[in-house]
């Protein structure tokens, strides 16, 4: 079971996530509201975690695993400040375009 | 798959295990893409929300297909669970409603998206260009040694040689669910 033969590429994996990475920053620049932005940048870390385990896998090392560990907690972390600031803006505006929100003081 | 189907047809078990990987890893990677576009074709928050949350369910598939069973579980529990219903939480907390389209700034559209057309030519073809890149097989062991997983490799590697970075996490965790709240508490500026 374990000799099994090279089925899929690691380069169409790299490609996969070269992809979604384009696609996150596009929908950062294109998307106009405050949360799907938002849902962008987790999608562009989604892509860089699916290249470091593409590379974990290639080249034999746990540390790229790691990695994605680290990202995934940091994402975690950085959606939750992210997202009380978000209501916090909400709250002092009440407006999610980012067209809107062009001053740090209110 | 049954285990007589494949004890029956022993040597060209790993050709069909590798073309059930190709297949898998095709509608995968095509259901991930189709939502990365969907989620920004979108104009409401909440579709783009379940985009992306089909977008990370099909990426842990794809981890499981590169041998790495912790993570996948981890992305549907952490990234599919936990983070896309904090942000439905909050869609549906602001009742944010159908966003109006513009057309961007200027500089996004003559400068954004070139660039970002030219960063996904050069990625391409640097990583179609590199050579030595292998394969990815189902079940592919990190460790040489037998019987190991990869789980076990990483929890090792995790808690003994990044022991203190593994605590800072924690701590990090601690000081953004403060300041989480601290945020979103009502009125929280000015009580201070």
């Amino acid at each position: 079971m374990s000799m099994l033969q090279q089925p899929v590429p690691v380069s169409w994996f790299l490609l996969l996530s070269a992809a979604l990475f384009v696609l996150g920053i596009a929908g950062f620049l294109l998307k106009r509201n405050l949360i799907t932005m938002f849902m962008s940048i987790e999608l562009m870390l989604n892509g860089v975690n699916l290249s470091f385990v593409a590379f974990a896998h290639e080249w034999h090392q746990v540390k790229g695993q790691i990695f994605v560990f680290f990202v995934m907690v940091v994402a975690a972390a950085e959606a939750a400040v992210g997202l009380a600031i978000i209501i916090a803006v909400f709250r002092a505006r009440a407006t999610l375009a980012v067209d809107r929100i062009d001053l740090m003081k209110l | 798959m049954s285990t007589g189907e494949a004890e029956g047809s022993f040597h060209n078990e790993p050709e069909r295990l590798g073309t059930m990987q190709l297949i898998l890893f095709l509608i995968f990677a095509a259901i991930c893409l189709a939502g990365a576009i969907n989620m920004l074709l979108q104009s409401h928050p909440i579709n783009s929300a379940l985009s992306l949350i089909v977008v990370m369910t099909s990426l842990a598939v794809l981890y499981l297909l590169l041998g790495a069973e912790f993570l996948a579980a981890a992305q549907v529990i952490v990234y599919a669970g936990a983070i896309m219903v904090l942000f439905t939480f909050v869609v549906m907390l602001l009742n944010a409603g159908r966003e109006e389209r513009t057309l961007g700034s200027r500089a996004a559209r003559t400068v954004g998206f070139p660039a970002i057309a030219a960063l996904l030519a050069v990625l391409a073809t640097v990583i179609i260009k590199t050579q030595n890149l292998g394969a990815a097989a189902l079940s592919d062991n990190l460790s040489s040694q037998p019987g190991a997983t990869n789980l076990d490799l990483l929890g090792k590697e995790l808690f003994t040689n990044l022991l203190l970075p593994f605590e800072v996490t924690s701590v990090l965790i601690l000081i953004a669910v403060l300041g989480a709240v601290a945020l979103a508490r009502r009125g929280g500026g000015e009580e201070k």
